[in-house]
C-alpha cells in the first residue's frame, strides 16, 4: 500500500529578536491510508508547528527551511500559492486547536459550509452544495436544522463537530486534528472522538491527532509519535509504545501516567523542557535523562529503525558503526 | 466536635428573564460537613453545568445561596463582619483553573506573594516576609531563586500554577478550593501539582475541595467523592468504591468515558451512548432521566439517596431496595 502522507526532513525556524529558534528540526513521517497517528509532546515541543508546516500555514517570523510534504504523490511544498489553496481542505484538512472559536459568529453554519465548497468548486449547483452540507452534518451526528443556526446557539461539543463537518466536506486524504477536545469534558470528548473515528472510516482518510493526553492516544490511535524540543524522539505502534517504550523520554512519559492500579503514585518528569533558543548541545533531552552518556552531550542522535516498524532517536539504540 | 465547614440544605437557583422568570437550579439541597481536626481531600466531580463551580463560588462567599446556610466554624459566612470576616478570607483560599489568566502581567512574583502577607499583617519585618516567601515556595517544590523577581510571562504553566498554590499557602489556610487546577497544564506537570496539593493536606493540615471533571486525577488524590449532575448529587462515597464499582448510570457513563492510558481497558463498554446533555428539559424527576437507558415510571419523581454501603450512596431508583439516606446525612458516607 502506498503511503498517503510522507513527510521528509521537515524543518521550521522562527526568527525572533532573541535569535533563531528551531521549532522543528528535520522531522520525517509516513502515514498509510486509514491510519491514525498520535503526535504527543509537552507545550512548545513543536506539535502544532509540524501540523502548520504540513498545511504551509507557518506565518512570519516563522519559515519552512527545508523538507517535503508529499500527500497522495504530490509535494505540497512545490505547489504555487493558488494550487495550495485548492489542496487545503480537499487533500489535507486541518482542524485547529480551539476550533470551536474559529466559527464566524455572524453568519449561519450553513453559509460557512457553503463557502468552503464554493472556494474549491465555483460551478457547483446550489442543490448539490446543500446536499453535501447536509450529508456532512449527518455524518457528525448533527440535525439538519444546525445549518440554519449561529455558532452561539451551539454547545462546545456541537461546535467542535461542526468544525469536523467542515473539515470533511471535500473528503480530504489527511485530516489533522490539533487538540480537538482539550476544552471539552470527558463525555463530550468521547463523543467527538467517536465522531472523528466514524467519519474517517466513511471517507477513508488518515488522521493525525495532536495532543498531550496519552490516555486519549491509547484509546484512539494506531501509532504514536513522541516529540521533544522540535524533534521526533520515538515513533512506535501504540501497543509497543505503551508496553515497551524505548526512548528514555517516552519511558518517563508513560511512567508518569495515572492508572487504576498505582493509586497515589505521582511520578513526574524531573526538570523542565528546554527553551528552543538555548538548546543544550547533543540530544535535547540529555539534561533530564537518567541514562545520559558522554556522547549524548555532544552528538545529536539520529532516528534509527528498530525491529517492529519503530524508530527511535537515542544513542542507546544507535547502530554500532 | 467543631465543624470547619457546613453546608445546610444549600440550594442555588439562577433566574433570568425580566417578566417570565426562567430558572435553573445550579445546586439542589446539598448538605455537607467538613471537620476541623481531620484534614481531607474531597472531590466534587461532574461535567460542565453540573454545579461544581457554583459550589466553589458559594463556599468562597462570592455568591449567596437561594436557600439554606453555609457555616464556617459555626458562623454563617454571609453574616461575617470585621475580624471574623478577615479570618474567613484568610483561612479559605482558592486555586483556579487557568494559570495564564489569573496573574497581572505587570507585577512580579514577589509582589503577588507580598500583597497577601502585608494585607493580613502576617509579618513584622521585610526579612520575615522574605523568609515566609522562601519557605512557601519550597513547600510547593519551587526554587525561590528561579522564580522570585520574575514576571508571569517568564514562567511555565506548571510553575505559575504552583505559584498560585504558594500564594494560597502563604496565608496558612484551613481550606483550599481547587477548581480544575490541572486541566490546563501539561500532562507531565500534572503529577507534580497533584503531589504538591497532597503534600499540603498531609504536612500542613489543609482540607482541600478538589473540583474536577477528570475522574482519573480525582481517584489518585482524593479520599471521598461527590458526583454532581445538574446540581443534584448522583452518587457519593469512598473514591475507590465509586471509581471501581459505580452504581449510578451517570457515574458509569462518566467513568466509561475516561480515556484510560490502558490498552486493555477500552472505551464504550457500557450500553450508554455518549451524548451531550440537552439543556432544555428540566422536569421534576430524576435529572438524568432524559439520558438514562434504564428509566422507568418511578423516575419521574426525584429519587432520594439510597445507602449501598458504609461509604457509598446513590440517588437512583434501581437501588430502592436499599435503606434511604436523608440528604442532610450525606457526610456520613464520605470517609474523611
Amino acid at each position: 500500500m502506498a503511503p498517503v502522507l510522507k513527510v521528509v526532513d521537515l524543518q521550521v525556524s522562527y526568527y525572533t529578536d532573541a535569535g533563531r529558534a528551531t521549532a522543528l528540526a528535520g522531522a520525517s513521517l509516513t502515514l498509510n491510508p486509514g491510519e491514525k497517528l498520535g503526535l504527543v509532546g509537552e507545550s512548545g515541543s513543536g506539535k502544532s508547528t509540524m501540523a502548520l508546516a504540513m498545511m504551509r500555514m507557518i506565518k512570519p517570523p516563522g519559515r519552512i527551511e527545508a523538507g517535503q510534504v508529499i500527500v497522495d504523490g504530490a509535494d505540497l511544498r512545490a505547489l504555487s500559492d493558488a494550487q495550495m489553496l485548492q489542496a487545503r481542505l480537499s487533500k489535507i484538512a486541518y482542524i485547529p486547536q480551539g476550533a470551536m472559536n474559529s466559527l464566524n459568529p455572524v453568519t449561519r453554519i450553513g453559509a460557512q459550509m457553503t463557502d468552503a465548497i464554493r472556494a474549491h468548486d465555483k460551478t457547483a449547483a446550489k442543490q448539490s452544495i446543500e446536499e453535501r452540507c447536509q450529508q456532512a452534518l449527518a455524518s457528525v451526528d448533527l440535525k439538519p436544522s444546525v445549518s440554519k443556526m449561529y455558532a452561539h446557539e451551539l454547545s462546545g461539543g456541537m461546535k467542535q463537530r461542526v468544525c469536523i463537518a467542515i473539515g470533511i466536506l471535500l473528503k480530504p486524504k489527511v485530516i489533522i486534528c490539533d487538540e480537538p477536545t482539550s476544552a471539552l469534558d470527558v463525555v463530550t470528548q468521547r463523543q467527538v472522538m467517536e465522531t472523528i473515528d466514524r467519519v474517517k472510516e466513511q471517507i477513508g482518510a488518515a488522521v493525525i491527532l495532536i495532543g498531550h493526553d496519552m490516555g486519549l492516544m491509547a484509546q484512539f490511535v494506531d501509532k504514536v509519535a513522541v516529540m521533544y524540543a522540535g524533534r521526533l524522539m520515538e515513533v512506535s505502534a501504540v501497543r509497543a509504545m505503551f508496553t515497551d517504550p524505548k526512548h528514555p523520554y517516552a519511558k518517563a512519559l508513560i511512567r508518569s501516567l495515572p492508572r487504576l492500579d498505582n493509586k497515589g503514585v505521582f511520578q513526574g518528569i524531573p526538570g523542565l523542557a528546554p527553551s528552543l533558543l538555548r538548546l543544550p548541545a547533543g540530544c535535547p533531552f540529555n539534561p533530564r535523562c537518567a541514562q545520559a552518556m558522554d556522547i549524548c552531550r555532544t552528538d545529536i542522535p539520529r532516528l534509527t529503525a528498530l525491529p517492529g516498524e519503530r524508530t527511535v532517536a537515542c544513542h542507546l539504540f544507535a547502530e554500532k558503526v | 466536635m467543631a465543624h470547619l465547614l457546613e453546608f445546610r440544605n444549600v440550594t442555588k437557583v439562577y433566574t433570568r428573564g425580566l417578566l417570565s422568570k426562567i430558572s435553573t437550579t445550579a445546586l439542589a439541597d446539598l448538605s455537607l460537613t467538613l471537620d476541623d481536626d481531620k484534614p481531607t481531600i474531597l472531590t466534587v466531580a461532574g461535567e460542565s453545568g453540573s454545579g461544581k463551580t457554583t459550589l466553589a463560588m458559594l463556599l468562597l462567599g462570592f455568591i449567596a445561596p437561594t436557600a439554606g446556610q453555609i457555616l464556617y466554624k459555626g458562623q454563617d459566612i454571609s453574616k461575617l463582619r470585621g475580624p471574623d470576616r478577615m479570618t474567613f478570607r484568610r483561612e479559605v483560599q482558592a486555586v483556579f483553573q487557568d494559570p495564564f489568566a489569573v496573574f497581572n502581567p505587570f507585577y512580579t512574583v514577589d509582589h503577588l506573594l507580598t500583597v497577601p502577607i502585608s494585607y493580613f499583617k502576617l509579618a513584622k519585618s521585610k526579612k520575615e516576609v522574605r523568609s515566609m516567601m522562601n519557605e512557601t515556595l519550597k513547600a510547593v517544590g519551587l526554587h525561590p531563586d528561579d522564580v522570585l523577581g520574575k514576571f508571569p510571562h517568564q514562567l511555565s504553566g506548571g510553575q505559575r500554577q504552583r505559584i498560585n498554590v504558594a500564594r494560597a499557602l502563604v496565608l496558612r489556610p484551613k481550606l483550599l478550593v481547587a477548581d480544575e487546577p490541572v486541566s490546563m497544564v501539561d500532562a507531565s506537570l500534572r503529577a507534580s501539582i497533584l503531589e504538591t496539593l497532597r503534600g499540603l493536606q498531609r504536612d500542613y493540615g489543609v482540607s482541600i475541595i478538589y473540583i474536577t471533571h477528570d475522574l482519573t486525577t480525582a481517584y489518585h488524590i482524593a479520599k471521598s467523592i461527590i458526583v454532581l449532575y445538574r446540581g443534584s448529587v448522583m452518587e457519593a462515597g469512598d473514591v475507590d468504591t465509586i471509581i471501581k464499582h459505580p452504581q449510578h448510570p451517570y457515574t458509569r457513563l462518566l467513568i466509561d468515558s475516561i480515556p484510560w492510558p490502558d490498552l486493555d481497558r477500552r472505551w464504550g463498554e457500557t450500553e450508554i451512548k455518549a451524548k451531550e446533555s440537552e439543556l432544555s428539559d428540566h422536569g421534576a424527576g430524576c435529572k438524568f432521566l432524559a439520558r438514562c437507558p434504564f428509566a422507568f415510571a418511578s423516575c419521574s419523581a426525584p429519587p432520594p439517596l439510597f445507602r449501598l454501603g458504609d461509604y457509598h450512596a446513590t440517588s437512583c431508583y434501581q437501588h430502592r431496595a436499599n435503606p434511604g439516606l436523608p440528604a442532610e446525612d450525606l457526610t456520613r458516607v464520605l470517609p474523611m
